[in-house]
């Protein structure tokens, strides 16, 4: 017979997941409208996001009853710790996303000074981060957990190749400035997603080994 | 629920048939002892002398006092340390516990014409002392001795232990543990297994008669024969001439009873509100 | 800051005649600190906290092999036993004050190790009756009998008790199993305020009592001891599967 604990624990984990996926979209949702300069999927977006707000607040609500009524120690403890930090991360990616997406209408169609190409990249990389460190807390799998932590530096080396060329750009041709600036500001908004899936991914081992990962 | 109705009843009723019958009894006996004896009480009957004219029963009021002081004073502090050394001291369930209890049951359970014929040949022929209050104070004590030293042993073991661990758990000594925190905690118990005692001694003929004789006069040393009053009934009743003495003393023997406790309880109060 | 060691246990192994009750603990227990053993009935923790001021040698068939220091003294040597539960005081799980007055049950102690003065007396009732935290609530009864006191007032007057005789240690086995929640707070507060004079070790079977007030936490199983360190450690991640289980309520 599973106690009445452990299935509060494992509707937590579940909603997680959802949470999880519910990012994922948000930030593939707002790629596509990135990619196709389509303002009614950029304007999805930020509805999306206010789902996830929702699902924070309802996990965070959980996860405040769990600490009250059970009192949680050892890893009950630091599952239920670890989820209201991780809920917080993700909250963030979809906010980012939500940002995003907001510059998309901003530009209004304005065509792209180049092809994109290093932006999809993040755009393929963070979303990969994400998915793994979703996937690393339902498995408990430490190893998963630390290579989304060292996957983050393909990220940030896109982030600096995204910067250089647009220097160039702008170097070439003056104009081209306020788009790049634009460009640039997604590019950075891309790279906190990935930064935050790295905190996921640590509060992931953190309640797996119970050391906090600095 | 209604089934179980009628038992309650039956069992109720019984319980009051018990209390009501026990009450009867009683109430009987101190009525029927009261109303023959207390209008035969006269002050001559206090008179220091007991002659053929005038059955006083002075002497054996004073015989009694004695035999029960006397006994106490033998039997009491015997009793009280022999249980506390069972209770506190030796090894529980210990081989020798084992028969000191044993020796102590057997004791309490043999008649009192045994202690009387015993006591007679032991303290009267053997040691020498004849007939006289020695003799009987010592075969009385013996009498007494398991009852008193059952009682405390009872009164010190329902002493908690948490009592004893609380002193110990402080530095206290076994010794100082026992006189400070058992023995004033057990005081009542100990009290009460005293007035038991005492009743017992009071109302004690066959073994008095052996042993202190029945001689209807003070006694003037720890060597002289006397009587207590319950031998002096005895010996009233037994001639038949005088009824109404023996009744009367049979009162005052009541009330001499009934002022011992009174007084016990009180001690015992008075020891436990310090 | 280095750590002193007030107790330090060496392979202890206790019997009740042929029940082995604690088997080799190894343990070292921090001066001005709070440790609390826990484990479910039955698992030792009781029987080990009486044989660090010897309570055991009242029961009869109790055996003890292995070494007990006591600030570097082992407590099974030279020392005399009475000396010895004068410097390790104890406060067990009923209240059990003495049928005396509150004054008397206080100056029991200091009386049995010879002050006579009442003015010294005086003065230690009242200074162990404000280190107990219930001087203000008693100050004006002193003479009454402590049976009269509620079950909480009544084991905090066994705190004072306890302090009266001016120990090194207080060890507490589950003091607080029979109180209300008010009480038992009252009680964890004054715990930890007493931390800062005495070594206190506390036996305790709620769980909430040892993460809330201890330093150190000791995980004992069977006579054996699971593991022992840190209780923030202990309680948040635990290295032994059975402590987990323990702690998390999926025991057994």
């Amino acid at each position: 017979m599973m106690r009445r604990f452990d299935e509060q624990l494992a509707i937590l984990n579940d909603m997680l997941l959802e949470m999880g996926a519910m990012v994922e979209k948000t930030i593939t949702v707002a790629t596509q409208a990135l990619q196709t300069q389509d303002v009614g999927l950029a304007k999805k977006v930020i509805e999306l996001e206010d789902d996830v707000d929702q699902k924070e607040k309802d996990i965070e609500a959980l996860c405040l009853k769990l600490l009250l009524q059970q009192q949680p120690v050892a890893k009950d403890l630091r599952l239920i710790s670890a989820a209201l930090k991780m809920i917080t991360d993700m909250e963030r990616m979809a906010d980012q996303a939500a940002d995003i997406s907001e510059i998309v209408v901003m530009m209004n169609r304005v065509p792209y000074i180049k092809k994109l190409e290093h932006i999809p990249q993040m755009a393929k990389a963070t979303i990969k981060m994400v998915t793994e460190s979703i996937d690393a807390f339902v498995r408990k799998d430490l190893e998963l957990a630390k290579a989304v932590i060292e996957y983050d530096d393909v990220v940030d080396d896109l982030f600096d190749l995204v910067k250089h060329e647009l220097i160039e750009l702008i170097c070439t041709d003056s104009s081209n400035g306020e788009q790049a600036i634009d460009l640039l500001m997604i590019a950075k908004y891309f790279e906190r997603i990935g930064d935050h899936a790295c905190n996921v991914a640590e509060w992931v081992m953190y309640s797996i080994t119970g050391k906090q990962v600095k | 629920m209604m089934r179980k109705k009628p038992v309650d009843f039956i069992l109720f009723a019984l319980t009051w048939l018990s209390i009501i019958a026990t009450a009867t009894v009683l109430i009987l006996v101190v009525g029927y002892v009261l109303i023959n004896g207390v209008p035969h009480i006269r002050p001559s009957l206090f008179a220091l002398q007991f002659t053929t004219q005038n059955q006083s029963l002075f002497p054996a009021l004073m015989g009694t006092l004695m035999v029960v002081g006397l006994s106490l004073i033998l039997a009491v502090p015997l009793g009280v340390f022999s249980a506390i050394y069972l209770v506190e001291y030796a090894k529980r369930g210990s081989r020798f516990v084992k028969i000191v209890r044993l020796t102590t049951e057997t004791l309490a359970g043999i008649p009192s014409i045994v202690y009387g014929l015993f006591g007679f040949i032991f303290f009267g022929v053997f040691l020498g002392w004849g007939l006289s209050l020695m003799s009987g104070a010592f075969t009385v004590s013996i009498m007494i001795l398991p009852l008193i030293m059952r009682t405390t042993e009872e009164s010190l073991k329902s002493v908690p232990d948490t009592y004893r661990e609380g002193s110990f758990g402080i530095g206290a000594g076994r010794l100082r543990t026992v006189m400070r925190i058992v023995i004033p905690a057990a005081i009542p118990g100990i009290l009460a297994g005293i007035i038991l005692a005492i009743g017992r001694i009071i109302g004690e003929t066959a073994a008095i008669i052996f042993t202190l004789g029945n001689v209807a006069r003070m006694p003037n040393n720890l060597f002289d024969t006397g009587r207590t009053l319950s031998a002096h009934m005895y010996a009233l009743a037994n001639e038949g001439t005088h009824p109404g003495e023996a009744h009367a003393t049979a009162a005052v023997l009541l009330i001499v009873v009934i002022l011992i406790n009174a007084l016990s309880s009180r001690i015992a109060r008075l020891i436990k509100a310090s | 800051m280095a750590k002193t060691n007030k107790f330090s246990l060496k392979n202890v192994d206790l019997w009740y005649n042929n029940f082995q009750a604690l088997k080799n603990i190894n343990m070292n227990i921090p001066s001005n600190e709070i440790t609390a053993f826990i484990g479910p009935s039955g698992c030792g923790k009781s029987t080990l906290i009486k044989s660090m001021n010897r309570m055991n040698d009242l029961v009869e068939g109790c055996k003890i092999t292995g070494s007990i220091m006591l600030d570097d003294e082992s407590i099974h040597g030279h020392i005399d036993v009475n000396a010895l539960r004068k410097r390790v005081g104890m406060v067990f799980q009923k209240p059990n004050p003495f049928p005396m007055s509150i004054f008397d049950n206080i100056a029991y102690g200091p009386r049995t190790h010879g002050i006579k003065s009442k003015f010294k007396l005086n003065d230690i009732v009242e200074k162990s009756l404000r280190d107990a935290a219930i001087w203000d609530e008693l100050k004006d009864r002193l003479k009454k009998s402590a049976l009269s006191l509620s079950g909480g007032q009544q084991q905090r007057l066994c705190i004072a008790r306890a302090l009266s005789v001016q120990p090194d240690v207080l060890l507490m086995d589950e003091p607080t199993s029979a109180l209300d929640p008010i009480s038992t707070a009252k009680i964890e507060e004054l715990v930890i305020n007493l931390k800062k004079d005495y070594t206190i070790v506390i036996v305790t079977h709620n769980m909430q009592q040892a993460v809330r007030i201890s330093d150190n936490t000791g995980f004992f199983l069977l006579g054996e001891m699971i593991e022992y360190g840190d209780t923030q450690q202990i309680f948040s991640a635990p290295s032994d599967k059975r402590t987990e289980d323990y702690i998390t309520g999926r025991f057994g």
